[in-house]
Protein backbone atom coordinates (compact mmCIF):
# COMPACT_ATOMS: atom_id res chain seq x y z
CA UNK A 1 0.00 0.00 0.00
CA UNK A 2 1.76 3.40 -0.92
CA UNK A 3 1.76 6.24 1.65
CA UNK A 4 -0.42 8.19 0.36
CA UNK A 5 -2.96 5.49 0.25
CA UNK A 6 -2.06 4.11 3.50
CA UNK A 7 -2.75 7.89 5.31
CA UNK A 8 -6.20 8.59 3.14
CA UNK A 9 -7.82 4.85 5.06
CA UNK A 10 -5.76 6.22 8.14
CA UNK A 11 -7.65 9.67 8.15
CA UNK A 12 -10.92 7.31 7.05
CA UNK A 13 -10.70 5.06 10.43
CA UNK A 14 -9.12 8.00 12.76
CA UNK A 15 -11.76 10.31 12.26
CA UNK A 16 -14.22 7.27 13.59
CA UNK A 17 -11.40 6.09 16.16
CA UNK A 18 -11.49 9.99 17.41
CA UNK A 19 -14.76 9.72 17.61
CA UNK A 20 -15.68 6.95 19.65
CA UNK A 21 -12.65 8.53 21.94
CA UNK A 22 -14.09 11.27 22.45
CA UNK A 23 -17.17 9.99 23.12
CA UNK A 24 -16.50 7.75 25.57
CA UNK A 25 -14.01 10.14 27.46
CA UNK A 26 -16.93 12.83 27.59
CA UNK A 27 -18.59 9.84 29.06
CA UNK A 28 -16.04 10.55 32.10
CA UNK A 29 -17.05 12.39 35.37
CA UNK A 30 -16.17 16.17 35.06
CA UNK A 31 -12.21 17.11 35.57
CA UNK A 32 -11.23 17.43 39.09
CA UNK A 33 -13.83 15.68 40.54
CA UNK A 34 -13.53 12.89 43.10
CA UNK A 35 -14.40 9.15 41.36
CA UNK A 36 -14.86 6.61 44.23
CA UNK A 37 -13.13 7.62 47.46
CA UNK A 38 -10.30 5.09 47.39
CA UNK A 39 -7.81 7.37 46.27
CA UNK A 40 -8.23 9.68 49.12
CA UNK A 41 -8.86 7.17 51.68
CA UNK A 42 -5.89 5.74 51.10
CA UNK A 43 -3.69 9.05 50.86
CA UNK A 44 -5.54 9.84 54.49
CA UNK A 45 -4.40 6.27 55.99
CA UNK A 46 -0.45 6.41 54.90
CA UNK A 47 0.78 8.76 57.87
CA UNK A 48 -1.87 7.29 60.69
CA UNK A 49 -1.27 3.38 59.04
CA UNK A 50 2.18 2.85 57.63
CA UNK A 51 3.71 6.12 59.18
CA UNK A 52 4.93 7.37 55.61
CA UNK A 53 4.42 10.82 54.43
CA UNK A 54 4.58 9.74 50.36
CA UNK A 55 1.15 8.77 50.20
CA UNK A 56 2.75 7.11 46.36
CA UNK A 57 5.15 5.32 48.43
CA UNK A 58 2.91 3.51 50.60
CA UNK A 59 0.69 2.60 47.67
CA UNK A 60 3.97 1.35 45.37
CA UNK A 61 5.50 -0.57 47.94
CA UNK A 62 2.94 -1.44 50.81
CA UNK A 63 -0.69 -1.71 49.88
CA UNK A 64 -0.44 -2.47 46.25
CA UNK A 65 3.21 -4.37 46.95
CA UNK A 66 2.18 -7.67 44.84
CA UNK A 67 1.67 -5.27 42.14
CA UNK A 68 5.13 -3.84 41.84
CA UNK A 69 6.38 -7.41 42.15
CA UNK A 70 4.73 -7.84 39.01
CA UNK A 71 5.90 -4.79 37.37
CA UNK A 72 9.70 -5.30 38.91
CA UNK A 73 9.34 -8.54 36.73
CA UNK A 74 8.32 -6.83 33.61
CA UNK A 75 11.24 -4.78 33.72
CA UNK A 76 13.37 -7.80 34.66
CA UNK A 77 11.99 -9.92 31.57
CA UNK A 78 12.17 -6.95 29.46
CA UNK A 79 16.67 -6.51 30.54
CA UNK A 80 17.13 -9.86 29.57
CA UNK A 81 15.12 -9.68 26.15
CA UNK A 82 17.34 -6.53 25.05
CA UNK A 83 20.38 -8.90 25.89
CA UNK A 84 19.03 -11.56 24.32
CA UNK A 85 17.84 -9.96 21.48
CA UNK A 86 20.94 -7.63 21.05
CA UNK A 87 23.96 -10.92 21.89
CA UNK A 88 22.25 -13.18 19.45
CA UNK A 89 23.64 -10.72 16.83
CA UNK A 90 27.15 -10.77 18.38
CA UNK A 91 28.04 -13.99 16.60
CA UNK A 92 26.94 -12.14 12.88
CA UNK A 93 30.39 -10.05 14.17
CA UNK A 94 32.76 -12.45 12.54
CA UNK A 95 31.24 -12.14 9.16
CA UNK A 96 33.19 -9.09 6.61
CA UNK A 97 30.94 -5.90 7.04
CA UNK A 98 30.66 -3.17 4.60
CA UNK A 99 30.89 0.33 6.56
CA UNK A 100 28.25 2.44 4.48
CA UNK A 101 30.05 5.56 4.68
CA UNK A 102 33.89 4.17 5.65
CA UNK A 103 35.33 8.26 5.64
CA UNK A 104 32.55 9.26 7.86
CA UNK A 105 34.00 11.44 10.56
CA UNK A 106 33.35 9.74 14.22
CA UNK A 107 33.72 13.02 16.17
CA UNK A 108 35.70 12.96 19.56
CA UNK A 109 34.11 13.65 23.00
CA UNK A 110 35.17 17.38 23.55
CA UNK A 111 37.52 18.44 26.96
CA UNK A 112 34.51 20.56 27.93
CA UNK A 113 32.21 17.25 27.70
CA UNK A 114 34.93 15.44 29.67
CA UNK A 115 35.33 18.40 32.59
CA UNK A 116 31.77 18.52 33.09
CA UNK A 117 31.07 14.83 33.38
CA UNK A 118 33.58 14.30 35.90
CA UNK A 119 32.30 17.07 37.91
CA UNK A 120 28.86 15.80 37.39
CA UNK A 121 29.07 12.23 38.37
CA UNK A 122 29.45 12.76 42.19
CA UNK A 123 26.50 14.92 42.38
CA UNK A 124 24.23 12.55 39.90
CA UNK A 125 24.93 9.72 42.50
CA UNK A 126 24.32 11.87 45.04
CA UNK A 127 21.28 12.98 43.96
CA UNK A 128 20.17 9.20 42.96
CA UNK A 129 20.72 7.73 46.36
CA UNK A 130 18.95 11.22 48.08
CA UNK A 131 15.56 10.21 45.36
CA UNK A 132 16.32 6.18 46.64
CA UNK A 133 16.25 6.89 50.05
CA UNK A 134 13.84 9.38 50.99
CA UNK A 135 11.30 7.71 48.36
CA UNK A 136 8.54 7.68 51.54
CA UNK A 137 9.19 10.94 52.73
CA UNK A 138 9.04 13.10 49.52
CA UNK A 139 8.55 12.46 46.01
CA UNK A 140 10.39 9.77 44.42
CA UNK A 141 11.67 6.38 45.48
CA UNK A 142 13.43 3.45 44.20
CA UNK A 143 11.73 3.70 40.33
CA UNK A 144 13.19 7.51 40.24
CA UNK A 145 16.24 7.00 41.78
CA UNK A 146 17.52 4.01 40.03
CA UNK A 147 16.49 5.91 36.71
CA UNK A 148 19.34 8.61 38.13
CA UNK A 149 21.73 6.12 39.71
CA UNK A 150 21.79 4.61 35.96
CA UNK A 151 21.99 8.25 34.50
CA UNK A 152 25.14 8.83 36.83
CA UNK A 153 26.96 5.46 35.66
CA UNK A 154 25.94 6.77 31.82
CA UNK A 155 27.98 9.85 32.59
CA UNK A 156 31.06 8.26 33.38
CA UNK A 157 30.49 6.66 29.94
CA UNK A 158 29.92 10.23 28.27
CA UNK A 159 32.89 11.62 30.18
CA UNK A 160 35.17 8.27 29.33
CA UNK A 161 34.82 5.72 26.87
CA UNK A 162 33.02 2.90 27.73
CA UNK A 163 34.99 -0.71 29.35
CA UNK A 164 33.33 -3.60 27.98
CA UNK A 165 36.04 -6.13 29.04
CA UNK A 166 38.32 -6.55 31.51
CA UNK A 167 39.05 -7.57 34.81
CA UNK A 168 36.07 -5.19 36.17
CA UNK A 169 33.30 -6.99 33.94
CA UNK A 170 30.66 -4.32 34.19
CA UNK A 171 27.97 -6.20 32.70
CA UNK A 172 28.44 -8.72 35.63
CA UNK A 173 28.43 -6.52 37.92
CA UNK A 174 25.06 -5.17 36.50
CA UNK A 175 23.16 -8.34 36.26
CA UNK A 176 24.31 -9.11 39.71
CA UNK A 177 22.79 -5.49 40.48
CA UNK A 178 20.12 -6.27 39.15
CA UNK A 179 19.44 -9.86 40.40
CA UNK A 180 19.68 -8.74 43.77
CA UNK A 181 17.42 -5.69 43.61
CA UNK A 182 14.50 -7.97 42.21
CA UNK A 183 15.51 -11.19 44.32
CA UNK A 184 15.47 -8.68 47.76
CA UNK A 185 12.21 -7.42 46.82
CA UNK A 186 10.46 -11.02 46.02
CA UNK A 187 12.52 -11.16 50.08
CA UNK A 188 10.77 -8.62 51.28
CA UNK A 189 7.27 -10.45 50.27
CA UNK A 190 8.19 -13.55 51.69
CA UNK A 191 9.49 -11.91 54.65
CA UNK A 192 5.37 -11.24 55.75
CA UNK A 193 4.95 -14.90 55.15
CA UNK A 194 7.88 -15.76 56.82
CA UNK A 195 6.40 -14.09 59.96
CA UNK A 196 2.99 -15.63 59.64
CA UNK A 197 1.41 -12.69 57.98
CA UNK A 198 0.18 -12.29 54.55
CA UNK A 199 2.43 -11.88 51.36
CA UNK A 200 4.15 -8.30 51.66
CA UNK A 201 2.63 -7.23 54.62
CA UNK A 202 4.45 -4.72 56.48
CA UNK A 203 6.51 -6.71 59.44
CA UNK A 204 9.14 -4.41 60.18
CA UNK A 205 8.51 -1.31 62.99
CA UNK A 206 7.16 1.38 61.54
CA UNK A 207 8.92 4.15 63.73
CA UNK A 208 8.06 8.12 63.75
CA UNK A 209 6.66 9.54 60.27
CA UNK A 210 8.87 12.45 58.58
CA UNK A 211 11.67 9.93 59.79
CA UNK A 212 14.54 8.33 57.66
CA UNK A 213 13.70 4.59 59.28
CA UNK A 214 10.61 4.98 59.29
CA UNK A 215 7.79 3.11 57.16
CA UNK A 216 8.86 -0.34 57.81
CA UNK A 217 9.61 -2.27 55.06
CA UNK A 218 8.64 0.33 52.64
CA UNK A 219 12.26 2.13 52.20
CA UNK A 220 13.96 -1.19 52.00
CA UNK A 221 11.24 -2.04 48.99
CA UNK A 222 12.49 1.52 47.15
CA UNK A 223 16.06 0.49 47.94
CA UNK A 224 15.43 -3.03 46.44
CA UNK A 225 13.78 -1.78 43.82
CA UNK A 226 15.81 0.99 42.94
CA UNK A 227 19.07 -1.67 42.72
CA UNK A 228 17.20 -3.61 40.39
CA UNK A 229 15.92 -0.26 37.88
CA UNK A 230 19.88 1.14 37.97
CA UNK A 231 21.17 -2.47 37.07
CA UNK A 232 18.40 -2.94 34.64
CA UNK A 233 18.69 -0.07 32.59
CA UNK A 234 22.67 -0.50 32.52
CA UNK A 235 22.40 -3.77 31.55
CA UNK A 236 19.98 -2.49 28.32
CA UNK A 237 22.38 0.64 27.69
CA UNK A 238 25.33 -1.01 27.81
CA UNK A 239 24.17 -3.66 25.46
CA UNK A 240 23.13 -0.65 22.75
CA UNK A 241 26.25 1.03 23.61
CA UNK A 242 28.21 -2.25 22.96
CA UNK A 243 26.04 -1.54 19.38
CA UNK A 244 27.26 1.47 18.79
CA UNK A 245 30.64 1.02 19.51
CA UNK A 246 30.95 -2.09 17.30
CA UNK A 247 30.19 -0.07 14.76
CA UNK A 248 32.52 2.56 15.46
CA UNK A 249 35.66 0.38 15.66
CA UNK A 250 34.97 -0.73 12.66
CA UNK A 251 35.11 2.54 10.98
CA UNK B 1 -12.41 24.58 30.50
CA UNK B 2 -13.22 21.27 32.44
CA UNK B 3 -12.81 18.99 29.07
CA UNK B 4 -9.57 19.98 28.32
CA UNK B 5 -7.21 17.14 29.75
CA UNK B 6 -9.47 14.91 27.96
CA UNK B 7 -8.88 16.61 24.32
CA UNK B 8 -5.27 16.51 24.76
CA UNK B 9 -5.54 12.84 25.40
CA UNK B 10 -7.46 12.14 22.39
CA UNK B 11 -5.51 14.42 20.32
CA UNK B 12 -2.01 12.49 21.46
CA UNK B 13 -3.80 9.01 20.39
CA UNK B 14 -4.48 10.29 17.26
CA UNK B 15 -1.38 11.77 16.81
CA UNK B 16 0.82 9.21 17.90
CA UNK B 17 -1.39 7.08 15.38
CA UNK B 18 -0.86 9.08 12.84
CA UNK B 19 3.00 8.67 13.11
CA UNK B 20 3.08 5.25 13.29
CA UNK B 21 0.87 4.64 10.26
CA UNK B 22 2.94 7.01 7.92
CA UNK B 23 6.18 5.57 9.95
CA UNK B 24 9.42 5.47 7.39
CA UNK B 25 11.74 4.75 10.00
CA UNK B 26 11.21 2.31 12.63
CA UNK B 27 13.27 4.56 15.45
CA UNK B 28 10.66 7.07 14.54
CA UNK B 29 8.02 4.75 14.88
CA UNK B 30 8.61 3.22 18.37
CA UNK B 31 8.79 7.07 19.16
CA UNK B 32 5.22 7.45 17.97
CA UNK B 33 4.35 4.66 19.60
CA UNK B 34 5.55 6.37 23.11
CA UNK B 35 3.83 9.13 22.29
CA UNK B 36 0.66 6.95 22.14
CA UNK B 37 1.28 5.79 25.60
CA UNK B 38 2.02 9.22 26.78
CA UNK B 39 -1.43 9.84 26.44
CA UNK B 40 -2.34 7.15 28.80
CA UNK B 41 -0.07 8.84 31.58
CA UNK B 42 -2.45 12.74 30.84
CA UNK B 43 -5.59 10.47 31.38
CA UNK B 44 -4.59 8.79 34.11
CA UNK B 45 -3.27 11.96 35.93
CA UNK B 46 -6.37 13.72 34.77
CA UNK B 47 -8.81 10.75 36.51
CA UNK B 48 -6.31 11.62 39.63
CA UNK B 49 -7.03 15.27 39.56
CA UNK B 50 -9.16 16.66 42.22
CA UNK B 51 -10.14 20.34 42.37
CA UNK B 52 -7.92 22.41 44.88
CA UNK B 53 -5.91 19.08 45.97
CA UNK B 54 -2.49 18.83 46.81
CA UNK B 55 0.00 16.89 45.86
CA UNK B 56 -0.20 13.86 48.19
CA UNK B 57 2.93 14.09 50.39
CA UNK B 58 2.48 14.74 53.58
CA UNK B 59 5.45 16.20 54.74
CA UNK B 60 4.24 20.05 55.86
CA UNK B 61 0.61 19.65 54.96
CA UNK B 62 -2.25 18.23 57.83
CA UNK B 63 -2.75 14.40 57.20
CA UNK B 64 -6.46 15.23 56.64
CA UNK B 65 -6.11 18.17 53.97
CA UNK B 66 -7.69 17.06 50.39
CA UNK B 67 -4.90 16.07 48.27
CA UNK B 68 -5.17 14.44 44.46
CA UNK B 69 -5.20 10.81 44.02
CA UNK B 70 -2.17 8.83 44.52
CA UNK B 71 -3.74 5.79 43.38
CA UNK B 72 -3.94 7.13 39.89
CA UNK B 73 0.15 8.32 40.22
CA UNK B 74 1.15 5.41 41.25
CA UNK B 75 -0.51 3.41 38.20
CA UNK B 76 1.01 6.14 36.09
CA UNK B 77 4.54 5.38 37.45
CA UNK B 78 3.78 1.50 36.22
CA UNK B 79 2.73 2.90 33.00
CA UNK B 80 6.03 4.78 32.54
CA UNK B 81 7.61 1.63 33.27
CA UNK B 82 5.99 -0.33 30.83
CA UNK B 83 6.40 2.35 28.68
CA UNK B 84 10.12 2.38 28.84
CA UNK B 85 10.19 -1.75 28.59
CA UNK B 86 8.47 -1.30 25.77
CA UNK B 87 10.54 1.14 23.78
CA UNK B 88 14.09 -0.93 24.54
CA UNK B 89 13.03 -4.34 23.78
CA UNK B 90 11.69 -2.39 20.46
CA UNK B 91 14.50 -0.55 19.75
CA UNK B 92 16.99 -4.09 19.96
CA UNK B 93 14.30 -5.55 17.21
CA UNK B 94 14.90 -2.41 15.09
CA UNK B 95 18.81 -2.97 15.48
CA UNK B 96 18.19 -6.97 13.96
CA UNK B 97 15.67 -5.73 11.67
CA UNK B 98 18.82 -3.41 10.50
CA UNK B 99 20.99 -6.36 10.17
CA UNK B 100 18.67 -8.49 8.51
CA UNK B 101 17.20 -6.42 6.38
CA UNK B 102 19.78 -3.64 6.01
CA UNK B 103 16.95 -1.34 6.39
CA UNK B 104 15.02 0.39 8.74
CA UNK B 105 11.86 1.80 6.81
CA UNK B 106 8.84 -0.52 7.79
CA UNK B 107 7.89 -0.29 4.14
CA UNK B 108 11.35 -2.73 2.95
CA UNK B 109 11.03 -4.98 5.44
CA UNK B 110 9.90 -7.98 3.13
CA UNK B 111 7.86 -10.51 5.41
CA UNK B 112 8.76 -13.55 3.63
CA UNK B 113 12.41 -13.12 4.21
CA UNK B 114 12.11 -13.11 8.51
Amino acid sequence: MSLAVRRRVFLVAAAGFGALIVWGLTGLPDFGVEIGHLGTRIAHAAVPERHVTAAVSAINFDYRAFDTLGEEFILFTAAAGVALLLRSGRGERERPHIDASPDRQVPETSDLVRVFGVGLIGFTLLLGLYVVFHGHLTPGGGFQGGVVLAAAVLVVYLAGEWVSAGRLRPVAAMEALEATGAAGFAALGLAGLVAGRAFFQNVLPLGRSGQLLSGGTIPLGNLTVGLEVMGALLLVFSEFLEQALLLRRRS
Amino acid sequence: MSVLPYLVVAWLVLCGLYGIVTSRNLVHLVICLSVVQSSTYVLLLAIGYRKHGLAPIFVDISPHSPVVDPVMQALTLTDIVVEATVSALLLALTVQAKKRFGSVDPAELDPLKG
